[in-house]
């Protein structure tokens, strides 16, 4: 009732579909060239760490934003990952996309063991279950043998790709990553705009109707859950080689609530929104480390005023005002 | 407007041209300026290095520093990413603190990588100039063994032979146990239990009942930060001290001390790498520092932030240059002097040798004010304090 023009646009499927592919298309083109450009103006070891982030709180906006499931445990799936690839390239010299392919796939194996319990419960019940099973993995990750414990896993190497390229320069390495995120945030669009993804915004919506109308929303859950892990773990096993390293860090709950964080000031239930907040923390992260303890003040105090005066997010205020969704 | 410029340009070509081959240096001090290691290290490091271009007259000999800080909030991928971009973009020369072991690694990883110096002040893990030893990488202040023989080798001097572990179960926890350990039975005492927690602990009140019970004369806590002061604290209300049995911190800072309490701490034995109140010269550098640093005195670690630049500036002024490996190899052939540590040298490895002390906290009857918390037990002389190289693991030299 309160937009009816929202309304219009949902309900007339075939010409706004288009045009909402097209502005889309336009935007994506528009980054892509950007991201192409940006690695020599701005440090590229920043922009991947950026890249790797929007990839996570991309894959957690799938599951929040379009599915309307609060995770507060995806650092497990994201440190998971990292530690498994950081291992596979480090102790078995693996070459990368071996480790980050193994990686990935320890995410979605955990991601399907944890989901199938988590989605049970609902709302704050599920975040809860969410968050206990993540804790269980940081202690695994504090305790088992192989992840060196609070030290990590320290100088991983970078390797070379298929055997050929070596990643040691940071330049290859980024456009290796580029291609990773890119084409994930493109599967995720396609996931989104998909008749699967139209029965996940049915089920966040109203999951009760969903049931009504014969979708067996539990699969639709689990499914959804299963692919953000996996995409989670993607993040995670791509940063490991960035940055060289798997630790604690990419484990710990407070990673869990930093990429929420992101989802939210950026646009919970946008395409675009995941990539701004990543990028806003994360520049944050880097260029504020000179204030030394302002950073967490300013970060909280950027968090309090975007709930407070823009609640969908800057991307989702930026759809308000051109008036379509981004 | 052109006379200006005139005048300017006659400025700069007299700036530059006065000291006839400056060497310009870049110094990073990385370490926690917002979490729990902000008070031992933080702003106190950057005070610290300041102090020791001051004092080394840097820019009197043609040597231009500038120091830049920030804040790696414990996280060795933030540590990482920022070492880097200090070496790629801005120009870092050497990079000095870094407390936290996983982050001291990390940096020790990227300073290798871009052939820079790093020189650790802040962590304590032996692997850095251990199993994961690099060229480039120097650790100034302590390490695990370092605490756990100064304390273990004094006590079992002492004739307190039987021990027991109240230990942090985590890596760190577990080397400081199993090295503490090792010696206590090599010198011939006896083990006769130990306790592991689960990290990080507040009620220790179980843990202490049974060091209590085993009868052990020493409790050696494994530990660090607030589970350390947690575990004194409640030792303190068992009355456990009282009771004969001493409690040995393997790893505990001034600065926990300060936050504790003499009435709580008092009796507690701290193996030190540096005291504010050891001789003359530490209680200059002392009096000048806390003048700057709100009345705050230095932590061992802040110490040797201050005496790792010093000798780095000497460094740069003996080989005229500041080129990575002949600042090493010269940081390496030269014994070390300062006037905080005192007389030592530089391992192949990084290890930096110098005497370490075992103090005993002073009840606050013996305090004379504030800061007045330590006498002197032991000292341990460079030679016997750390490990050496074969034992270390490292195959550098």
């Amino acid at each position: 009732m309160s937009a009816p023009a929202d309304d219009r646009t949902e309900a007339s499927t075939t010409p706004v579909a288009t045009s909402d592919g097209r502005h889309h298309a336009v935007v994506f083109v528009a980054l892509l060239a950007l991201l192409c450009i940006a690695p020599f103006v701005l440090y590229p070891v920043f922009l991947m760490s950026v890249l790797c982030f929007a990839l996570f709180a991309s894959a957690l906006n799938l599951l929040l934003g379009y599915n309307g499931l609060l995770s507060f445990g995806h650092a497990a799936f994201f440190g998971t990952a990292s530690y498994v690839a950081a291992y596979a390239a480090k102790d078995w010299n693996l070459t990368p996309e071996l480790a980050i392919l193994l990686g990935t796939t320890a995410a979605a194996v955990l991601g399907t063991a944890i989901g199938a319990l988590s989605i049970r419960r609902q709302g704050i019940y599920f975040a809860m279950v969410t968050l206990a099973f993540a804790q269980m993995v940081y202690f695994v990750a504090l305790q088992a043998p192989f992840t060196g414990g609070e030290n990590g896993i320290q100088a991983v190497p970078r390797g070379r790709l298929f055997g050929l390229v070596g990643l040691d320069n940071d330049l290859t390495l980024y456009f290796v990553v580029l291609a990773i995120v890119g084409c994930s945030l493109l599967l995720i669009y396609r996931i989104i705009h998909s008749p699967f993804g139209q029965v996940l915004k049915a089920i966040r919506d109203n999951e009760a109707r969903a049931v009504s109308m014969g979708y067996k929303t539990n699969r639709y859950k689990l499914a959804v859950f299963v692919m953000s892990a996996t995409l989670a773990g993607l993040a995670g096993a791509t940063k490991a080689l960035v940055f060289q390293l798997a630790s604690l860090t990419d484990a710990h709950w407070s990673m869990s609530g930093e990429v929420v964080l992101m989802t939210l000031l950026g646009g919970m239930g946008t395409v675009f929104g995941p990539l701004v907040g990543a990028a806003t923390v994360v520049t944050m992260q880097n260029y504020f480390a000179g204030f030394g303890a302002w950073v967490t003040v300013i970060q909280g105090a950027i968090f309090v005023v975007a709930v407070l005066l823009f609640r969908e997010g800057i991307v989702g205020v930026l759809s308000r005002w051109i008036r379509k969704p981004l | 407007m052109q006379l200006r410029l005139v005048l300017a340009t006659a400025a700069v070509a007299l700036l530059s041209a006065a000291p006839a081959l400056a060497i310009d240096v870049k110094i990073g001090v990385l370490n926690d300026r917002s979490g729990v290691y902000a008070d031992l290290s933080g702003e106190g490091s950057v005070i610290a290095a300041q102090m020791a271009v001051d004092d080394f007259k840097a820019a009197d000999k043609g040597i231009n520093v500038s120091i830049v800080s920030a804040d790696h909030q414990n996280k060795p991928d933030i540590a990482s990413s920022i070492a880097r971009q200090w070496y790629d973009q801005d120009g870092v020369d050497a990079i000095f603190d870094v407390p936290t072991s996983s982050a001291a690694l990390a940096v020790s990883q990227v300073t290798k990588e871009k052939n820079k110096v790093f020189i650790d002040s802040g962590a304590g893990s032996t692997d850095i100039v251990g199993k994961s030893c690099s060229p480039n990488t120097i650790l100034w202040t302590y390490d695990t063994y370092a605490l756990a023989n100064g304390t273990a080798r004094t006590l079992l001097k002492q004739g307190k032979s039987s021990w027991f572990f109240i230990t942090a179960d985590y890596a760190f926890g577990q080397a400081l146990e199993r090295d503490t350990a090792a010696i206590v039975k090599n010198l011939g005492g006896t083990v006769t239990g130990d306790v592991k927690y689960p990290f990080p602990g507040s009620d220790f009140s179980s843990y202490l009942l049974q060091a209590q019970g085993s009868g052990a004369q020493i409790i050696g806590l494994a530990n660090a930060g607030g589970d350390t002061v947690n575990t004194v604290k409640q030792a303190a209300e068992f009355g456990i001290t009282k009771g004969g049995q001493s409690l040995a911190a393997l790893l505990v800072f001034i600065t926990d001390v300060h936050a504790m309490g003499l009435e709580t701490a008092q009796g507690l034995l701290v193996t030190s790498a540096f005291y504010w109140d050891r001789d003359d010269g530490t209680r200059a550098f002392a009096k000048a520092f806390a003048a700057k640093n709100n009345g705050k005195m230095p932590t061992m670690v802040q110490a040797g932030v201050y005496a790792s630049v010093l000798d780095y500036l000497k460094a740069v002024d003996a080989t005229k240059g500041k080129d990575s490996k002949a600042v090493l190899d010269w940081m390496k052939a030269n014994p070390t002097d300062d006037p905080l540590f005192g007389k030592g040298s530089i391992l192949a490895n990084g290890r930096v040798l110098h005497d370490m002390y075992l103090y005993q906290v002073k009840s606050p009857a013996e305090s004379k004010g504030a800061w007045d918390y330590f006498k002197l037990v032991d000292t341990i002389p460079a030679k016997d304090a750390f490990q050496t190289v074969e034992q270390s693991g490292c195959t550098l030299g």
